[in-house]
C-alpha cells in the first residue's frame, strides 16, 4: 500500500545531525525550495540551514500577553463599577490591588496564544502522517536523521531523487500519501 | 553508541519493560492505602462539614491553608528546575526536569484541592470566579483570595501545558520503539502526531522556551500572592513586607527537598544510575543548601523587623520563641537548617541515603514553619475572648496524609507509564557533545 498513492517527498536518510546538516546546506544550495527535515531532537543549526524563518509564535504570544493583561485589568475595573464595593473609603478603580490578576491573565494568555499558535501552525494534533509510513521512519533510532525534498507543482522524483543521492547518505526513501479511498 | 544515549534509549523502553514491578507494587500499594484514607476524610467532611476538624475561631486557617502553601511551595521547585536551569544553559537538568515537572503537577494538584475543602460549602467553589450570574455580584478584586484565585489557576494551567509540550517528543520516540500495538496506540495518542518535522522543532522551540522564560516570574508571582494572604491582613506576625521574598525563597528550598528525595528514590528503584549520576545530586545538594541558607535569612530578616517594629509585633515574635507553639518555631529551625549544615561537605551531597534524609528534615521542618506561622499568629489576641488553642484532630491528620496518598498514586503511576527523563533533550546533548 505504501507504494500505490502519489508522491509526497522523497527522504535521504543520514547516521548523524552534522551530516544532515551539510546534506541541507548543499540541497538549498542547489536551489530546492521546499526542503525539509525529521529528526528525533531539535538540531542546532538547523533552522539557519534550511532558511525557517517564522515569528508567528514570538509575535502571538506578545499580542496573548497584552490582550491578557488589558482584558484582566479591565475586568477588575468593569466589574467594581457594576457591583461596587465601597470599604473603608478606598477607591473603587486600586490600580496597584488590580496589577497581580492583570499580570496572572497575561502570562495565562501569552502562553495560550503561544501553544496554540505552535500547535496550529504544525498542523498537530493529527491522527496519521505519510511519512510514519515510510519503511523505517523511527525517531527512536539515534542514527537516523531525514532530509526531505517534498512534492510541490514543480516536484521531479527522479531530479529530487538524484540529488539527494549525490550527498551520499545511508539510504534514500519514497514517501508516498495512502491513496484515497 | 555513548552511554548517555544508550541511557536514554533505556528510558524510552522503561514503561513497556519496566524494570522494578515488584517494588512499584509495593510503594503502589501503599500510595493507595493513604489514598483511601483521603477518600474517607473528603467523604467525612463533606457528610459533617469543617467543624471535623480543629480549626476553629480565632483559628479559622488550620491544616487546611498551612498545607495548601506547603504543597504549593514544593511545586514551584519542579518549574525552578525546569524552566530556570533551561534558560541559563544548565544541561544536567535534563535528568531531573520530567518528573520535578510531574511533581509540580501533583503538587498543586494537591494544594487547589485544599481551599475548596476548607470553603464549608465546597460545592459553590466557582462562585471565586467572575462569571455573569442572576445574583448580580462580582467577586471581591481588591482580596488576596481573589488574587490567590486567579493565581493558582494559572499556575496548574501552565504546568500542565508546559509539561506536556515537553514531553510529546519523548511519546514520539517511544510509540517508534514501543514493540506491542497497545503501547504504540497509548504513546501515539500522547504524542499527537509528532514527526519531529524540522518546521514544528523551530516552533516547538520558540514556544518551549518563551514559555520558560514566562514560567519563572509566574512562580515568584503566585508564591508571592500566597504570602499576601498573610501580609495583607493586619496581623501581628504576618504584616510584614519581608513575607513575598522569604516564602518564594522557602518555596524553592522545601520544593527542593522534595525533589532531592524523588530523585533518590527513582534513582534506586529504575536503576538510573547512567543518568542521575553523582554530580546530579551534588547539584541538588548545592541547590538545597543555597536555598535553605536564604531561606535561614528570611527568618533573620522576619525576626530583625518584628524585633524593630517591637510593640505586638515583638511580643508574637517572643510568643513563637517561648509560647505553646514554641515546639513548631523549633522544630522548623532544627529541621529545616541544622542537618542542611552537613551538605557544605562534597562527600555528603552525593551520598544518596544522607540527601534523602536531608530532604526529608527540611520538608518536615517547611511543613512546621507553615503552621507554625498560621497558629502562632492567629490563636491569642490583646483580647481573653479571642483566645484558642488550635489542636490538629484525627480528621486533620487524616486528610493531610491522604494527600499525600493522591501525590504518591500519581507520580507512581506517571513513573509507570510515561518516560520519567526526558531522553530527547539527553540525546540532543550527546549530540553536541
Amino acid at each position: 500500500m505504501a507504494d500505490s498513492g502519489p508522491i509526497f517527498a522523497v527522504l535521504a536518510v543520514f547516521d548523524t545531525p552534522r551530516r544532515l546538516l551539510d546534506a541541507a546546506r548543499a540541497i538549498r544550495a542547489q536551489g530546492f525550495r521546499n526542503v525539509d527535515a525529521f529528526t528525533p531532537f531539535p538540531v542546532k543549526g538547523l533552522e539557519q540551514a534550511l532558511d525557517l524563518s517564522d515569528r508567528r509564535v514570538p509575535a502571538a504570544m506578545l499580542i496573548g500577553g497584552i490582550v491578557g493583561a488589558a482584558s484582566g485589568f479591565l475586568m477588575q475595573v468593569g466589574t467594581s463599577f457594576d457591583y461596587p464595593l465601597r470599604i473603608g473609603g478606598r477607591p473603587l478603580v486600586a490600580v496597584p490591588a488590580f496589577m497581580m490578576i492583570a499580570f496572572e491573565l497575561m502570562v495565562l494568555g501569552a502562553v495560550l496564544a503561544a501553544l496554540a499558535t505552535m500547535f496550529i501552525s504544525n498542523r498537530l494534533p493529527r491522527l496519521h502522517h505519510p511519512v510514519f509510513d515510510a519503511d523505517g521512519f523511527d525517531l527512536s533510532a539515534d542514527d537516523r536523521f531525514y532530509l526531505a525534498i517534498l512534492a510541490d507543482a514543480q516536484f521531479d522524483r527522479d531530479e529530487a531523487g538524484k540529488a539527494l543521492a549525490a550527498l551520499n547518505p545511508d539510504a534514500i526513501i519514497d514517501v508516498r500519501a495512502r491513496p484515497r479511498a | 553508541m555513548t552511554e548517555d544515549l544508550k541511557a536514554a534509549d533505556r528510558v524510552l523502553r522503561l514503561p513497556p519493560r519496566f524494570p522494578a514491578p515488584r517494588a512499584w507494587w509495593i510503594c503502589f500499594g501503599f500510595a493507595l492505602s493513604l489514598l483511601a484514607l483521603f477518600f474517607i476524610s473528603v467523604g467525612w467532611l463533606f457528610g459533617h462539614g469543617p467543624g471535623i476538624w480543629g480549626n476553629n475561631i480565632p483559628v479559622g486557617w488550620g491544616f487546611p491553608i498551612a498545607n495548601y502553601v506547603w504543597w504549593l511551595g514544593i511545586g514551584h521547585a519542579g518549574t525552578l528546575i525546569s524552566a530556570m536551569l533551561l534558560l541559563l544553559g544548565q544541561d544536567w537538568r535534563n535528568s531531573l526536569n520530567r518528573f520535578a515537572e510531574a511533581m509540580t503537577l501533583f503538587a498543586v494538584s494537591c494544594a487547589g484541592l485544599y481551599p475548596i475543602l476548607h470553603l464549608g460549602r465546597p460545592w459553590l467553589f466557582y462562585w471565586m470566579a467572575p462569571y455573569f450570574n442572576t445574583m448580580n455580584v462580582w467577586p471581591q478584586f481588591k482580596s488576596p483570595l481573589t488574587w490567590d484565585f486567579f493565581a493558582v489557576l494559572t499556575y496548574l494551567i501552565v504546568s500542565v501545558l508546559f509539561w506536556y509540550i515537553g514531553i510529546i517528543p519523548d511519546l514520539a520516540a517511544a510509540r517508534d520503539r514501543a514493540a506491542k500495538m497497545r503501547w504504540k496506540i497509548f504513546f501515539g495518542l500522547g504524542a499527537l502526531g509528532w514527526r519531529g518535522q524540522a518546521t514544528h522543532w523551530a516552533r516547538w522551540q520558540q514556544a518551549y522556551r518563551l514559555t520558560a522564560a514566562i514560567a519563572v516570574p509566574l512562580v515568584v508571582s503566585v508564591h508571592s500572592e500566597i504570602s499576601l494572604l498573610f501580609a495583607a491582613g493586619p496581623v501581628p506576625g504576618w504584616v510584614s513586607t519581608v513575607f513575598p521574598p522569604y516564602f518564594v525563597l522557602g518555596a524553592a528550598f522545601s520544593g527542593f527537598a522534595m525533589v532531592s528525595m524523588l530523585t533518590v528514590w527513582l534513582r534506586w528503584m529504575l536503576d538510573l544510575h547512567a543518568l542521575v549520576t553523582p554530580r546530579h545530586l551534588d547539584m541538588l545538594g548545592c541547590l538545597l543548601l543555597s536555598t535553605g541558607m536564604m531561606t535561614a535569612y528570611g527568618y533573620a530578616a522576619e525576626m530583625f523587623s518584628a524585633a524593630y517594629a517591637g510593640g505586638k509585633e515583638a511580643e508574637t515574635l517572643f510568643d513563637r520563641f517561648g509560647g505553646p507553639y514554641a515546639w513548631s518555631y523549633w522544630g522548623a529551625i532544627f529541621f529545616n537548617f541544622i542537618p542542611l549544615q552537613l551538605l557544605w561537605w562534597r562527600r555528603l551531597r552525593v551520598t544518596p541515603i544522607v540527601l534523602f534524609l536531608i530532604g526529608c528534615s527540611a520538608t518536615a521542618g517547611m511543613w512546621m514553619e507553615r503552621y507554625m506561622l498560621l497558629v502562632s499568629s492567629l490563636y491569642r489576641d490583646w483580647l481573653e475572648s479571642s483566645t484558642g488553642y488550635f489542636h490538629a484532630t484525627f480528621w486533620d491528620w487524616g486528610l493531610f496524609l491522604g494527600t499525600i496518598g493522591l501525590f504518591l498514586t500519581l507520580f507512581l503511576l506517571f513513573v509507570r507509564f510515561l518516560p520519567v527523563i526526558s531522553a530527547f533533550e539527553v540525546r540532543e546533548e550527546a549530540a553536541d557533545g
